[in-house]
């Protein structure tokens, strides 16, 4: 199978003040094309700072990181945003849209800034928002809608360009557990059709939709295993 | 290309936006901008007109004219020693008149207020003016229609007079004043023609409102021939002006009697002056104006580069969430810098806006017109500053790391 991504030995060290902490000490991991994974572990273990670096959102102090077989680990600023524009899909727990402009235009902005032509953009836009279920909403600011369609409207953003990997950061966090399911269903969907996801989560509940369970204490892996008895969707992933 | 264009598009879409949401701020904040490109403007404005006015009026004074004067153009002398000098008298215009040989014509000119009348109509404070047949010459001016006297008239000082355009359309409304008498002060004078319209010196003194005579008759009825006048010289060509200069001078010190070691007590005026004397207005107004526009705009920059950096940090979420999705740091830079630059230009539109009417009101006093090139240099100007003072704001935006930036609430 196809490795989409591979860390070595990367670590991570905020100085704070004088202090160092070591958000990551020694993380080694692979996943592949398609794969379904969560990182679980207890709050500051480094499940963010792990994202971020696999989001090219943070680069690592040390240790080799390669996406699609590319050593990301060396790039400049824009290389990085270069990357994050083509090849991640990022979602986060508190929804980070823009206030100010409608879905449609939310979904289309990584496209702008990827360099697709207005009509492309457009018709890309429109079905990405149809595949999370909100054609209906398609003009409406993000303040008109309930929290798990902001979610909807954020992994539509975070799909649209055709990411090599979707990455959510707690991407339930902010919501009621039946909106989690339906987000969850949503993902369960996305990964059915050939995406490689990887999500960050506190609830074993949630985990279990995945089929790898990654889990950090104090910036190491602690144990990385598969899912047993994997949980299936209850709503469809589709509403509108 | 394409690429370019969609982001541009974003930045132009992302600053208007901002503007739109903060409509208040952005014109406060503009105040500096606006008031800068009022002033540049109507200093523009005002600098054109007095221009155009002046070329216009200069004219009649004559580029090649000496004027031999008792009173200085320009001043600077001693207004006592000035006021004591002897009067200029019409002996010393005929010297000059006699000897000059850099002279083309040479004419005397002595003048009084007085009212015109003719029939039941009357005119206040025209201007009588003495001089000889060679006064249109002296000063290339032309007659309308009829003529101009002559010397056999000057020299028997006859009761004739060429008057001006304003005398004529003011007391003769339905006549052909030809051969017409009219009362000046108190004698009886025949009309022999009419001057040409002239218009004014600076806006404020018509020439037009006034009545020539012979000189010898003037002597008669205003002034005696030991009254002071003036003397004109127009000189054979531009270029000889400053020999004929030399030249009258000279005469005037022998006619004057003045020994070698004694200043000139007579002043020789010529149009040089009044422009030397013009353009030191014109750069004061200049100076001035651009100190207050260089001062406002440099404040409205001040300002303008606060609001950004309040901007920048209202939004670093955004800015966040911006390079997340891949924007890169030249792109953060170039929004925020197209941001400010789209803030002055508003500022210098509605400074357009407000100026262009004013221009309008200045017109009705000066007749003038906000020149383009005026308009395009306060567009680019306030573009630069937006530039600018949004350059450290947005490059500010353009290095936060993206990480924080997500945080930041
Ligand atoms: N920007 C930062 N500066 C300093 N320390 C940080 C920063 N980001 C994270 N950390 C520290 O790194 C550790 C891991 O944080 P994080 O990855 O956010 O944990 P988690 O997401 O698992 O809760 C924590 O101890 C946290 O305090
Ligand atoms: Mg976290």
């Amino acid at each position: 199978m196809d490795t989409v991504i591979r860390l070595n030995n990367i670590t991570k060290i905020y100085h704070v003040g004088s202090e160092d902490v070591h958000a990551l000490q020694s993380v080694s991991l692979e996943i592949h094309k398609n794969e379904y994974v969560a990182i679980m572990g207890p709050s500051g273990s480094g499940k963010s700072t792990l994202m971020n670096i696999v989001g090219c959102l943070d680069t690592p102090t040390s240790g080799l990181y390669e996406l699609n077989k590319t050593n990301v680990s060396e790039m400049n600023d824009n290389q990085l945003a270069r990357i994050r524009n083509k090849e991640i899909g990022f979602v986060f727990q508190t929804f980070n849209l823009l206030a100010r402009s409608d879905v449609l235009h939310n979904v289309e902005l990584p496209l702008i800034y990827g360099g697709v032509s207005s009509s492309e953009r457009k018709k890309m836009a429109r079905e990405a928002i149809g595949r999370v279920g909100l054609t209906e909403r398609i003009h409406h600011k993000p303040n008109e809608l309930s929290g798990g369609q902001r979610q909807r409207v954020a992994i539509a953003r975070a799909l649209v360009t055709q990411p090599s990997i979707l990455l959510a950061d707690e991407p339930t966090g902010n919501l009621d557990s039946k909106t989690g399911d339906e987000i969850m269903a949503l993902f369960d969907t996305l990964q059915k059709e050939g995406n490689t996801i990887i999500l960050v989560t506190h609830e074993e509940y949630i985990a279990e939709h995945t089929d790898r369970i990654i889990r950090l204490r104090d910036g190491n892996i602690e144990s990385d295993q598969a899912v047993q008895n994997k949980r299936v969707a209850v709503t469809t992933g589709k509403i509108g | 290309m394409k690429y370019a264009f969609g982001e541009f598009r974003e930045g132009l879409l992302i600053a208007f936006t901002a503007i739109r949401a903060n409509k208040m701020r952005s014109v406060l904040t503009a105040l500096g901008i606006i008031i800068g490109i009022v002033s540049v403007t109507l200093m523009g404005t005002a600098i054109e007109g007095l221009n155009r006015a002046f070329n216009k009026s200069i004219a009649a004074i004559g580029a090649d004219v000496l004027y031999v004067q008792k009173w200085p153009w320009g001043g600077g002398e001693d207004w006592w020693k000035i006021r004591n000098r002897k009067d200029i008298l019409i002996q010393q215009a005929r010297a000059v008149e006699k000897q000059a040989e850099f002279a083309r014509s040479v004419s005397p000119a002595a003048g009084a207020r007085r009212q015109a009348k003719y029939n039941q109509k009357v005119l206040e404070n025209v201007v009588i003016v003495g001089t000889n047949a060679d006064f249109l010459t002296t000063l290339g001016v032309n007659v309308e229609f009829g003529r101009f006297f002559t010397s056999a008239e000057d020299d028997g000082g006859r009761p004739v007079c060429a008057i001006g355009s304003e005398v004529a359309a003011n007391l003769f409304t339905n006549e052909n004043p030809l051969g017409k008498t009219i009362k000046l002060g108190s004698g009886n004078y025949k009309i022999v023609g009419v001057i040409e319209k002239q218009g004014s010196i600076l806006g404020m003194e018509s020439l037009d409102n006034r009545a020539y005579i012979p000189i010898n008759r003037f002597f008669k009825n205003f002034q005696s021939r030991f009254g002071g006048i003036q003397i004109m010289v127009k000189a054979i060509s531009m270029k000889d002006l400053d020999e004929a200069k030399e030249e009258v001078r000279g005469i005037m010190r022998k006619a004057r009697g003045l020994h070698p070691k004694q200043a000139d007590d007579f002043a020789i005026n010529q149009q040089e002056m009044i422009i030397q004397t013009f353009n030191t207005i014109g750069v004061v107004i200049a100076g001035v104006g651009l100190f207050i526009t260089g001062l406002s705009l440099f404040v409205g920059g001040i300002g303008i580069m606060n609001i950004m950096f309040v901007s920048v940090t209202e939004r670093t979420k955004e800015i966040g969430i911006r390079m997340a999705i891949g924007a890169p740091r030249r792109t953060i830079l170039q929004q925020f810098l197209m941001e400010s630059a789209a803030l002055c230009l508003m500022g210098g539109v509605i400074g357009l806006m407000i100026s262009f009417p004013l221009s309008l009101i200045i017109d009705q006093i000066l007749p003038t017109a906000m020149p383009l090139s005026i308009v395009a240099i306060a567009i680019l100007v306030s573009l630069f500053v937006g530039l600018v003072s949004g350059f450290l704001p947005a490059f500010r935006a353009s290095r936060l790391d993206p990480v924080d930036a997500l945080r930041y609430e």
